[in-house]
């Protein structure tokens, strides 16, 4: 919760700095942001490749853990396309591109803003900082009614770090594993899956 | 974007070498995050330039919210599911 709010500030900053217009012309005509995302994509794989806590995870676990992540991916891509048909202005992709951020905010925005433009790059930062938001304020209900994978399902990415703890205490100490482990794939598939979803074939 | 992959997996086995010098880590997961800061703080310059955007924050708020609405049921829906058939002990069944 702590982060979501600075990242906010950050954004927030930046938006009343651009409603000044008081900007010099270097800082608007930047196309250094996929170099800077870029070297973005390095570091976060480098900090993926270094997090042996999941290897462990699934030498130790069983090969249907697996469904959880999958199960995520499914929910979240088609539940976005689906309520998308009532946004006059939002196409089912987009949506389905928003929607495979799973709370993983600070890349899919950046992403998305890239590759579609600013507006879709908006909705995305603000509709997962709501996931990873309603995630920590609803997790004990949506156990009681959706069962013990409810939590991890509902963090998407942010389960291995964030949202941990919550799931935890309403799921039980048992399902961290399941939560770190998916949470852990669905980080690695934003990136794969958002520029596949915008990408026009 | 087929090279956004290639940049990410070359860090991905480049930090799984490294993955034993905890100060070379350290470094770029904070690297990572001066990144992320800098690039939302560059968005929202380039938001706040945007008459378009501005123009309807509100709506697009709303968008946001029936959008995480949208994707936080289908996952429920599918967590129960796939809760119901492989995760519940036999006995409990």
């Amino acid at each position: 919760m702590k982060n979501s709010i600075i990242i906010l500030c950050f954004f927030i900053c930046g938006l009343m700095l651009g409603l000044t217009k008081f900007l010099p012309d270097i800082l608007i005509e930047n196309n250094l942001s996929m170099y800077v995302l870029y070297i973005l994509l390095f570091v976060i794989g480098i900090g993926i490749g270094a997090d042996t806590k999941v290897l462990k995870v699934i030498k130790e676990s069983n090969i249907k853990i697996i469904l959880v992540p999958l199960c995520v991916v499914i929910g979240s891509l088609s539940g976005a396309a689906a309520i998308s048909l009532f946004l006059t202005d939002i196409s089912p992709k987009e949506a389905m591109a928003v929607g495979a951020g799973f709370g993983y905010y600070s890349l899919s925005s950046v992403l998305i803003t890239e590759i579609n433009g600013e507006t879709l790059g908006t909705i995305a930062l603000l509709a997962n900082i709501l996931r990873e938001i309603l995630t920590l304020l609803a997790t004990p209900i949506f156990v009681k009614y959706f069962g013990k994978l409810a939590g991890i399902a509902a963090g998407g990415a942010t389960s291995m770090d964030t949202t941990l703890p919550i799931i935890s205490e309403y799921s039980g100490k048992e399902w961290a594993i399941i939560s770190i482990f998916s949470g852990f794939v669905l980080t690695i598939l934003v990136p794969i899956l958002v520029p596949f979803i915008l990408t026009p074939f | 974007m087929i090279e956004l992959l290639a940049i990410m997996f070359l860090g991905m086995v480049l930090g799984y070498f490294l993955r034993n010098h905890s100060k070379f880590i350290h470094v770029s997961n904070k690297l990572g995050i001066i990144i992320i800061y800098l690039l939302l703080f560059v968005l929202g310059i380039s938001v706040g330039l945007n008459e378009t955007i501005i123009s309807k924050i509100d709506t697009i708020g709303l968008k946001a919210l029936i959008i995480t609405i949208g994707s936080l049921i289908g996952s429920l829906i599918f967590a129960y599911i796939t809760y119901k058939l492989f995760f519940v002990p036999k006995h409990e069944k």
